[in-house]
């Protein structure tokens, strides 16, 4: 299967991503340029971290103009499988693919560091092969992932099972000593309605091999590794070029 | 024509560098000064015909980019001299 990871000015986590996709995993994994229009019939689409255009104006906001994001649009409304890792989740934001908005780190300060996440929910393509309380240790670096949204936003977010990560003790208790950022009710990661995208502020394509200091992000890459292989191994090519089926198990 | 787009944190949102910008300034000694939002700036010249027609456009521009409606609301000025 194809792995994409668009490239913007200024993306710095793209190779991470190509890296762990193309070589951990030995999937075919392919660099998309943003003023390309075409995903080149990928089954997965990486949003990478870094620093698109640098992030002016707002973190994510000029990288929802690049072309590449309409084809990213067309391929999540097909049910195609998109994660943003840091700077691709704010783009998922931005972009409208995902809801709420990136504040400051309440601290102010750049967090550069491994934390813990637990996972909430595993019906969605990214966390599939998790079970619901595995606590992973995976880095974040970032200065502005402290999610925010509407209260009525929050509450729609909890009741569809939307919250998919969150930043936990090491015994996966909700803290708020062990929230990096001020993110609202612990959130580090969350999924569309449609269950497909996926945007979370810390980093699983940096924690893939023991050699870094961590491999817990592995499971992200195994789950939606496994979703996609379970997909084309039932239906005709065609329809999986053109990203549909069910993704919930 | 010159018209001038101020784009600021919704008040319910916290403001984590207007609260570090308030200590500094009680720090200072100004502790008179009660609280500090921080914002954007933004000056747009346009090509208008009339300033309802510059404040038109310039909200537009503000509702599609210059502020994010999730987190931010924004005022426009459009100078008339």
């Amino acid at each position: 299967m194809k792995f994409a990871v668009v490239v913007f000015p200024g993306s710095n986590g793209d190779h991470d991503s190509y890296y762990a996709a193309k070589h951990v995993f030995g999937q075919d994994a392919e660099l998309v340029w943003h003023k390309d229009t075409s995903l080149g019939g990928a089954d997965v689409v990486i949003l990478p971290g870094g620093f698109a255009h640098g992030d002016y104006l707002r973190t994510g906001a000029i990288a929802r103009f690049s072309p590449i994001m309409q084809a990213v649009k067309s391929f999540a409304a097909a049910g195609g499988p998109v994660i943003g890792f840091c700077n691709g989740f704010q783009v998922l934001l931005e972009a409208g693919l995902l809801p709420g908005a990136m504040l400051r780190n309440r601290s102010l300060h750049f967090r550069c560091e491994h934390v813990n996440v637990r996972v909430e929910q595993t019906d969605t393509p990214f966390t599939s092969q998790c079970h619901v309380g595995q606590v992973l240790s995976i880095p974040i670096a970032h200065g502005e992932g402290n999610y925010y949204a509407e209260p009525t936003v929050i509450d729609a977010l909890e009741r569809n099972r939307q919250i998919i990560f969150r930043y936990v003790t090491p015994a996966g208790e909700v803290t708020d000593a062990a929230n990096p950022n001020g993110s609202v009710h612990n959130i580090a990661g969350i999924t569309s309605e449609t269950r497909n995208v996926v945007g979370l502020m810390p980093h699983p394509e940096r924690a893939c091999e023991l050699a870094v200091g961590s491999a817990d992000g592995r499971v992200i890459f195994e789950s939606v590794i496994s979703v996609v292989a379970s997909r084309m191994s039932r239906s005709v090519p065609t329809a999986v070029a053109a990203g549909v089926g069910v993704l919930a198990k | 024509m010159r018209t001038r787009v101020f784009v600021t944190l919704k008040p319910s949102v916290f403001d984590p560098q207007g609260t570090t910008v308030t200590d500094a300034l009680h720090t200072l000694g100004y502790a008179s000064v009660k609280d500090v939002r921080q914002g954007k700036y933004f000056e747009l010249d346009i090509d208008a015909s009339s300033s309802d027609e510059a404040r038109r456009l310039a909200s537009e521009a503000a509702d599609k980019l210059l502020a994010n409606p999730v987190i931010e609301s924004y005022r426009v000025e459009v100078d008339t001299r």
